[in-house]
């Protein structure tokens, strides 16, 4: 297991488009946000939905976005935020 | 919304349909479980209303004590009034003066099931999940939630292995309610956060 992001941590979702059974939705992908929290270990769904054990588990984050980061001309409000949970493996720390 | 027709008349299976049918009938014929065990485990499923999730809000709203544990824990918390959650994490999202919290999940329909239900028509939409999260204002005004601009919109995306219940703000005016009475002010969508409790 890698280190641990700590909440506050810059982060990208990485912009990879694999086939498989993936939870990172489309719409986060290559968007910058930043750790809330640590959600828990869990075991690899990509691994998980083809009968493998999914193991080791992976680090589940929760993720928070500003959502005028998300959609451009986003019609809301500025403080909007959303919060979406990615594993570890398609983070990477924006230096 | 629904269309009503839809539910009374057979329009034939879609393949993921018939895919649940073949697997239900290969492990009853495999002798895993029984038809009426199946039957059951359905019934059981449906049964589960909002009422649960209900009690857990409003125990929170009168007990300061219990709302840090669900904050903490929701699965353990609801435990505390004989209520099981299941095996799958539930987190409560408090609601405050400053931000409203809602819940989607773009890539199927997780909802916290045996706390709330099964999910409405409308939560499983193509509609809903694609602008619940690209123009959540919009979509809370259609369900005629409109909040003030000074409140922060908080959108959570069920997208892994946690599940999500908005604990909304205890209306005013409810001071001399009991817990039963309180409990009864509590919907489905205030616990989905697609509407505020206002009496």
């Amino acid at each position: 297991m890698t280190d641990r992001l700590q909440p506050g941590t810059a982060v990208r979702v990485r912009a990879a488009f694999p086939p498989g059974h993936v939870r990172t939705p489309f719409f986060l992908r290559g968007k910058n946000g930043r750790i809330e929290s640590l959600a828990g270990d869990f075991p690899n769904p990509e691994e998980l939905a083809y009968g493998r054990p999914g193991l080791p588990r992976r680090a589940l984050y929760r993720v928070v976005f500003r959502q005028s980061d998300l959609w451009p001309g986003y019609p809301g409000k500025t403080a909007d935020t959303l919060v979406a949970d990615i594993f570890e493996h398609w983070l990477d720390p924006v230096p | 919304m629904s269309h009503p027709h839809d539910d009374i008349e057979d329009s034939g299976y879609d393949d993921y349909q018939l895919m649940a049918e073949a697997i239900g009938e290969i492990l009853i014929d495999k002798g895993l479980f029984r038809a009426a065990e199946l039957r059951r485990t359905v019934e059981a499923i449906d049964a589960i209303t909002p009422a649960l999730g209900a009690r857990v809000v409003a125990r929170a709203w009168i007990d300061a004590g219990f709302r840090e544990r669900m904050l903490a824990d929701v699965n353990a918390a609801a435990r505390e009034l004989g209520i099981d959650a299941g095996p799958i994490p539930i987190r409560a999202l408090a609601n405050t003066p400053g931000v409203h919290n809602m819940i989607v999940c773009t890539l199927c329909s997780c909802y916290p099931r045996l706390l709330i239900g099964l999910p409405p028509d409308w939560y499983k939409s193509r509609a809903y999940r694609s602008r619940a999260v690209a123009d959540p204002r919009a979509v809370l005004a259609e369900f005629g939630t409109v909040l003030p601009d000074d409140v922060a919109i908080r959108v959570h995306d069920s997208t892994a292995d946690l599940r999500y219940l908005v604990l909304p703000m205890r209306p005013p005016r409810t001071d001399g309610m009991d817990e039963a009475a309180l409990a009864a002010l509590v919907t489905r969508d205030s616990m989905v956060g697609v509407a505020v409790i206002d009496r």
